[in-house]
């Protein structure tokens, strides 16, 4: 169904210097209409860079920004129908909220009642129409948030970019605005393209995502492919908790992959091309895919001794040895009436996985 | 200001009270020394009669302010005629002082901008290139104005060789030689606030207007001029209040036809062909004016922050 989507952005082969750095390394994306992207990344990865870019505010080196087949790399930022949700929201500090979301229906030469009216619906849409007459300093964080959304969405751009929007607000504000964004997303049918450290936050707001690390994108999926089947290292270890270890590949037969780790324990998961027999790579086992038992299980199992059991409420995580300093986290959800057995310290147990639930991880 | 100081002490209970009075003791002491004394000798001074060889006698006479308002004397038989010698001096006095203000804001705002767009390390070196010339004693720097503006100066014979002109041009003694002393004298006192002002800007702004389909005027216009306004009107006050007094680009650049006051004021002090008691009330006239300009700008500005909220 979404092939049939036309791309509002196409990035191609997009590179940015920085002097001798190279912040971006031929960024090639395609961004769908209508769709919650995510670019997810530490900072320093060329995220907020690429955002940029694709506002204007910074020239590409190489390569061609298409706005639904317009080459739009050139264009100044008052150019393009794109607006812009700042980190720091960068609200005009002299003017009312009304003002500051009406200037850009101002500058887009609405006379000033239409803006005005305009910028007042949009207040409604965040529900801050009582204090349209109020200075962005007498708002709360929250509050300058939304009129920093508001006022973006009031031109009505194609494409809205928001740059880390959340990060400066307290951990229950934002789990309310990432569904109230989500929500208007869905609203107003324009694409989103958000900018996050937080994995967490890209996992629950974005149909799509792609992870980046040192100018390049490492993985692009939706939620679900990159947290259960991550394509590297990096992405397997950025997103989410995972245990990695180092293994070396054995055979590879009907698919499957026999690899051994260090202290003789043999595993055998999935297959994944570009790894050969004889490699040695790492392999990703997600903490809650793993179950801890007295009995070895029929697929896969691996044994170990009890570390400790740390408890936080929704679930408990065991950390496990197994042997010559290799730890092992499996967590388990506490969700069945408190019936969850519990392994004591020192105890030895075995570590059972469902088939899929290892995957091999190109470097 | 004192009513200010002990209402914004209200909060930290009047503990403080008795102590507060002597704390203050020294602002008081600068204030009267610094302020309030030179103004109320100059009072004074210009209620008195002059005596010839330079200072005054002791004896009550409006005779300065009558001097300079009308010709033929109040208290004369004759009906008295305005004089309009003095009224010209203070009338090309602001208009010069207002041209210079403009032309420092001018020059001064694009370079404060150019400064404080640097990266960080090297705004220093800007600023402190800035204020080089500002080491050198102002009338030694007027003087070598005075030699690269004459007829035959180094200005004329560039312009004349590279043919922009055939004749060389009289800046000396006309009034846009004063204005370019005092524009040249003044231009830091313009530069410095504003730079302060565009370097604590967030330009983020610049970047939210422009993304908000604001071209590049209106990003002026609208957006960073009204965040750095408290910068330009220090740098307007700072530029234009020492030019309206200036005497020694006037002086210097301008001769006897285009005297400000500043000159009339610093001749009356001078050997003895002095006047005293009129250099005082030539004085006391211009605070008042500066002070009135002053007055009907803040309470203007009120008035427009109020309508605003």
């Amino acid at each position: 169904m979404k092939d049939h989507r036309p791309i509002a952005i196409d990035i191609r082969q997009v590179v940015k210097q920085f002097g001798d750095f190279t912040a971006l390394k031929e960024v090639s994306l395609g961004i769908e209409d209508n769709e919650f992207f995510t670019l997810l990344g530490p900072s320093g990865c060329g995220k907020t860079t690429l955002l940029r870019m694709i506002a204007g505010f910074e020239d590409v080196s190489a390569g061609a920004i298409y706005l639904y087949d317009q080459e739009i790399a050139k264009l100044p930022p008052n150019k393009r129908p794109i607006n812009t949700v700042f980190q720091n929201y960068a609200l005009f500090p002299t003017m009312s909220v009304l003002e500051n979301v009406g200037f850009g229906l101002e500058m887009q030469g609405k006379s000033k009642a239409e803006a005005k009216r305009r910028a007042g619906e949009m207040l409604e849409l965040v529900q801050l129409s009582q204090f349209a007459h109020r200075k962005p300093s007498q708002l709360s964080g929250g509050q300058q948030q939304r009129v920093a959304l508001a006022r973006a969405l009031a031109p009505q751009p194609r494409v809205l970019l928001l740059d880390e929007p959340l990060s400066a607000l307290d951990m229950k504000l934002r789990k309310s605005m990432q569904i109230e964004l989500k929500h208007i997303q869905r609203e107003t049918g324009i694409t989103f393209i958000f900018v996050t450290h937080d994995q967490e936050e890209a996992l629950t707001m974005s149909d799509r995502i792609a992870v980046m690390s040192a100018g390049e994108v490492q993985q692009l999926g939706t939620a679900r492919e990159i947290y259960e089947r991550p394509r590297n290292m990096f992405v397997a270890d950025f997103i989410g908790d995972t245990n990695l270890l180092e293994v070396t590949v054995d055979r590879i037969e009907d698919g499957r992959a026999a690899c051994h780790l260090g202290g003789g324990h043999e595993l055998t998961c999935d297959a994944v091309a570009g790894i050969n027999t004889g490699a040695h790579v790492h392999l990703s086992v997600r903490p809650e895919r793993l179950f801890l038992s007295s009995q070895p299980s029929e697929t896969e199992s691996l044994r170990g001794r009890v570390l400790e059991n740390i408890f936080v409420g929704t679930d408990i995580t065991t950390i496990l040895d197994l042997d010559q300093g290799l730890q092992f986290r499996v967590r388990a959800s506490n969700s069945d009436r408190g019936n969850l057995r519990v392994y004591e310290p020192g105890q030895s147990v075995f570590v059972n996985m469902e088939r899929g639930s290892a995957r091999l991880l190109v470097d | 200001m004192a009513g200010g100081a002990a209402s914004g002490g209200n909060a930290t209970s009047d503990a403080y009270a008795p102590a507060r009075g002597w704390l203050l003791l020294p602002a008081w002491l600068v204030l009267g020394i610094v302020v309030l004394a030179p103004i109320v000798l100059m009072l004074i001074y210009s209620f008195l009669t002059k005596e010839f060889r330079g200072g005054v006698i002791w004896e009550f006479s409006l005779e300065a302010y009558d001097q300079f308002f009308f010709d033929r004397g109040l208290f004369g038989d004759e009906a008295p005629t305005i004089q309009w010698a003095y009224m010209q001096i203070f009338w090309r006095s602001i208009w010069q002082a207002s041209l210079a203000t403009f032309f420092c804001l001018l020059i001064g705002f694009p370079t404060a901008y150019f400064i404080a767009t640097r990266p960080a390390n090297q705004r220093t070196i800007w600023v402190f290139l800035i204020t080089i010339p500002y080491w050198v004693n102002l009338l030694i720097r007027t003087v070598s104005m005075r030699f690269i503006l004459r007829d035959q100066g180094p200005l004329n014979d560039l312009l004349q060789w590279v043919g922009v002109i055939s004749e060389p041009l009289t800046i000396i003694n006309t009034n846009l030689g004063v204005q370019i002393g005092l524009f040249y004298s003044y231009l830091p006192f313009m530069v410095l606030p504003l730079y302060a002002a565009i370097e604590r800007y967030n330009f983020s702004l610049s970047e939210a207007a422009a993304d908000l389909y604001a071209p590049r005027l209106k990003i002026l216009t609208r957006i960073v001029l009204p965040a750095v306004k408290p910068g330009v009107i220090a740098g307007c006050i700072l530029v234009f209040v020492p030019s309206l007094g200036s005497f020694l680009a006037p002086d210097l650049l301008g001769g006897a036809r285009n005297f400000m006051i500043g000159s009339l004021i610093d001749e009356q002090f001078r050997g003895s062909a002095g006047n005293w008691p009129f250099g005082a009330a030539a004085s006391m006239i211009l605070l008042t004016l500066v002070l009135l300009v002053l007055m009907v700008l803040a309470r203007q500005q009120a008035r427009l922050e109020k309508r605003e909220s």
